[in-house]
């Protein structure tokens, strides 16, 4: 039984590792400036751990088919190296790994968190609420006009609580249910909830963050590539909480600059 | 350290002195284990129904209705109950047989009796536990009963959405005050437990027993007991505080200007993620809490069923301290995209990618001493063997979320329920099931049934891996968690690969119900078992009797002369010298 239960761990790990090696699922391709030092952490960290997870359930299976078969009189034999060696291997090998994964990570992280938006970027306002997204572009004054709590209202419409007829730099907000980006060009996303957590996930986009009640967050990114991708929230908000999507269109310049104006026109 | 019995309680003689209402430490042990039993019952039930929703979306499941008219009209499930389900699930599982059965059950019953005691020290306070633990669970499935049903925000309860009341959704009024009790009753049985297990280890070790020749699986409870006692302490006064926001009108977690249904709430001032980093505080160790009593039952059913000890002791000793130590330091990677210090991100990145040193040198440990070993395949070593295979591939996967830059792609999608079901659910629970096969025998004094035992193994060990590894890619297509549908474009594709899982969730789990019949059926119709059916060394096995009497020992506290695990020697009984053996070994290995 112990030379099948061998095989059995060796054909699970082997089969669990096809599907990582084929992509057969995989991130969807990356179409953010920022992504590209995050899928190489990915696939750096998908060969440390692929070949720590199949060295070690093999060596598992190989042990327990050999030993569970020792002859009665056998002796016990100990490991050349003992406790010391697995200690040291396990400090040089992994330590030497994490580290590295740590070190590379942080990298990563830091090329997308500790720099700052360029002056020129583009600001979109997105706001979180059970179970929409709703965004807003500052209009021709590059102003966003205040929020006043007390309006918001969905039976209004008024989602974002602005007052256009008295705030001067609401008058030309644009509020919209879907978002536009133009192409190439950096976006500087700032983010509130009205209610409770929610989150802003776009896996093409590589970009990933949570909406916390009480915090305004903001993010930056560029996209690269033309294309209609779906924004989804990860962060339980209540019973329609699968339900919470919204599209995100990256557009050329010129489509997007029509598309902002048609949105104009409807507010 | 005590030399002679000296009976701190009289063996009981009414039945509910005897089997309700028991001072004595194996009954609460087995009151425990009855209790992680029923939940585990119920959690699994839950779990194939979110299984069958997320498969196949529409279908009626015969029944339904009758568990909630509400929530299954025309016993099709609702949004919103499956995530009352789902809740209800992960709260179950995690404390209710998580942490009940490894530590709680199998502690009670086998701490005091490896360290030579007739009982713990404060045999009141354990029969409380036990009895808040029970009130505890009372309180969640009193839930189910209330108008809108259980709490659906998850285990983990995030606020604001928890903390707003009934507003929030179905469930977030009474049903979140409920789960909140519920769980600030149960850390007040862990804290107590926790106590007992402490005092025992240091103060309750017969003559000879230092504290290097504990056996593997009381330092796993002692550590573990050190873990509870810091851990629940912070969780309790959370929960108190989350129920104060519903019942008295305070704003711990509700800040300024929320705004539900138009309407804004009468809430100033509080902090989303003072929450996050309360709940996580304990929500980490938690993990740890879980798994570290499976890795101190795992090594010690594996070293007797190898025939030698492990390569260190001392160093698998360390490397648990290791763990629990760790554990509070990298709860923040829970946190990475909520809004937290992009710094504090890197700070807490390196100690969670550092806890994998400990990790591996205690699976290097295991794989180290199966080299060379005389290893005996049954039910119990299989089920710690498919342990080791189970951390291994849970582990690995803790890699990727300990790094911030891959959190961005990983976080709240399947691939973290993979990870956690893998290292924390499944590992946890071959621990739980080689327990149970290795101590069977002691508790009821009749063997479980091998052939019934194997065949449960199988079907359990490689559907988890059906279960649990498709979680993993799910995660890295993007498939986020806590969706009731799969209605997102991109997510559609995916869902074969759902259904795949609820059949062989199915599957697996039906295979439980082998365990079950064993279980039953040994108990009362099992083979005999020898006063010793392993040949193991700990003092378990020096008690006079199967189950041992009331007072362990029956009046006579052993002497220990050798380290836990004399295996692999010229013993006079053969290849092992039992710890309170007074013989001279010639090849002798003590470390101590």
């Amino acid at each position: 039984m112990g030379k099948f239960f061998a095989v059995t761990i060796i054909v699970i790990a082997i089969l669990s590792a096809i599907p990582i090696v084929r992509h057969t699922w995989w991130m969807a391709p990356d179409i953010s400036t920022h992504g590209a030092p995050i899928d190489e952490q990915m696939s750096e960290t998908m060969a440390e751990a692929g070949i720590s997870f199949l060295a070690s359930q093999i060596l598992l299976a190989v042990f327990i088919w050999v030993f569970s078969n020792s002859k009665p009189g056998a002796k016990i034999k100990t490991f050349p190296g003992g406790a010391t060696a697995m200690v040291l291997g396990a400090f040089l090998l992994v330590g030497t790994e994490v580290l590295a994964l740590g070190a590379f990570g942080a990298k990563a992280w830091g090329s997308i968190y500790f720099t700052p938006p360029s002056a020129n970027a583009m600001p979109v306002q997105v706001q979180a609420g059970q179970f929409a997204f709703y965004f807003r572009y500052p209009g021709p004054d590059g102003k966003f006009g205040p929020i006043h709590p007390n309006l918001v209202s969905e039976a209004n419409q008024n989602f974002f609580g602005i007052d256009s007829t008295n705030d001067a730099d609401a008058k030309d907000d644009i509020v919209t249910a879907e978002v536009a980006i133009p192409v190439n060009r950096e976006i500087h996303l700032l983010m509130h909830s009205k209610d409770v957590g929610h989150s802003f996930f776009v896996p093409e986009l590589r970009v990933h963050q949570d909406f916390v009640p009480g915090l305004d967050l903001s993010m930056h990114f560029t996209a690269t590539k033309v294309g209609r991708y779906e924004i989804v929230c990860t962060q339980l908000c209540g019973l329609g909480h699968y339900n919470m999507k919204a599209y995100l269109s990256v557009m050329s310049q010129e489509d997007f600059d029509s598309w902002l104006k048609k949105q104009a026109a409807l507010q | 350290m005590h030399d002679t019995a000296h009976t701190a309680h009289q063996a009981p003689a009414s039945f509910i002195r005897k089997h309700v209402f028991s001072l004595d430490h194996k009954v609460i042990g087995k009151q425990y284990y009855g209790l992680a039993f029923v939940a585990v019952l119920v959690g699994m039930v839950l779990s194939w129904l979110m299984r069958i929703h997320l498969g196949w979306t529409n279908y009626a499941i015969p029944g339904l209705h009758l568990l909630s008219a509400n929530g299954a009209p025309g016993n099709v499930m609702t949004p919103e109950y499956y995530l009352q389900l789902m809740t209800m699930h992960a709260t179950i599982m995690v404390f209710f047989v998580l942490t009940t059965a490894p530590f709680a059950a199998f502690g009670n019953y086998f701490l005091p009796i490896q360290v030579g005691a007739e009982d713990m020290p404060f045999p009141r306070f354990n029969m409380m536990s036990f009895w808040v633990t029970l009130t505890a669970f009372l309180a969640l499935i009193a839930s189910f009963f209330v108008s809108d049903g259980p709490t659906l925000g998850g285990w983990t309860q995030y606020v604001p959405l928890s903390a707003v009341g009934a507003v929030g959704g179905p469930g977030e009024g009474a049903g979140v005050v409920l789960w909140a009790t519920s769980i600030a009753i149960f850390c007040v049985g862990q804290l107590l437990g926790s106590l007992n297990f402490i005092t025992t280890t240091l103060d309750m070790r017969t003559k000879g027993l230092s504290l290097w020749r504990l056996p593997l699986s009381t330092w796993g409870w002692f550590i573990t007991s050190i873990m509870g006692l810091t851990a629940f302490a912070v969780l309790m006064p959370a929960c108190i505080l989350l129920i104060l926001d519903h019942v008295a009108g305070t704003s711990f977690f509700v800040p300024s200007n929320t705004i539900i249904n138009d309407q804004l709430q009468p809430h100033t001032g509080g902090s989303t993620l003072l929450w996050q980093h309360l709940f996580w505080f304990f929500g980490h160790p938690e993990v740890y809490i879980a798994i570290v009593p499976g890795m101190g039952i795992v090594s010690h059913v594996l070293i007797t069923n190898m025939r030698r000890p492990m390569l260190s002791h001392r160093t698998l000793v360390y490397s648990f301290g290791a763990l629990a130590v760790l554990s509070y330091m990298v709860y923040g990677h829970h946190m990475f995209v909520s809004g937290m210090n992009p710094v504090s991100s890197i700070a807490f990145s390196f100690p969670t990618l550092i806890i994998t040193i400990p990790s591996t040198i205690v699976v290097l440990i295991w794989l180290g001493s199966l080299y060379g070993a005389k290893l005996r395949i049954n039910s119990a070593s299989l089920f710690s063997l498919g342990f080791i295979s189970m951390f291994i591939s849970g582990g690995v996967s803790g890699f990727f979320l300990a790094q911030p830059s891959l959190d961005i792609m990983l976080h709240a999608t399947y691939f973290v329920v993979g990870h956690f079901h893998m290292v924390m659910g499944v590992a946890a629970m071959f621990g739980i099931f080689a327990g149970t096969y290795f101590w069977f025998p002691k508790m009821y004094g009749r063997m479980m049934n091998e052939t019934l035992g194997k065949i449960h193994f199988w079907i359990t060990f490689v559907g988890a891996y059906c279960i649990f590894m498709p979680f993993h890619y799910l995660g890295l297509a993007g498939n986020v968690r806590r969706y009731q549908a799969f209605v997102v474009d991109y997510m559609q594709p995916l869902i074969p690969v759902h259904r795949f899982i609820t059949v062989a969730a199915l599957v697996t789990g039906c295979a439980q119900l082998i365990f079950v019949y064993n279980l039953f059926y040994s108990r009362f119709q099992g083979e005999v078992a020898p006063a010793n059916p392993w040949e193991a060394t700990s003092l378990e096995w020096s008690t006079p009797s199967s189950p041992p009497p009331f007072d362990n020992f029956g009046g006579k506290l052993p002497v220990v002369y050798h380290d836990p695990y004399q295996y692999g020697v010229e013993g006079s009984n053969g290849d092992y010298v039992m710890q309170d053996s007074p013989e001279q070994i010639e090849s002798a290995r003590d470390e101590a």
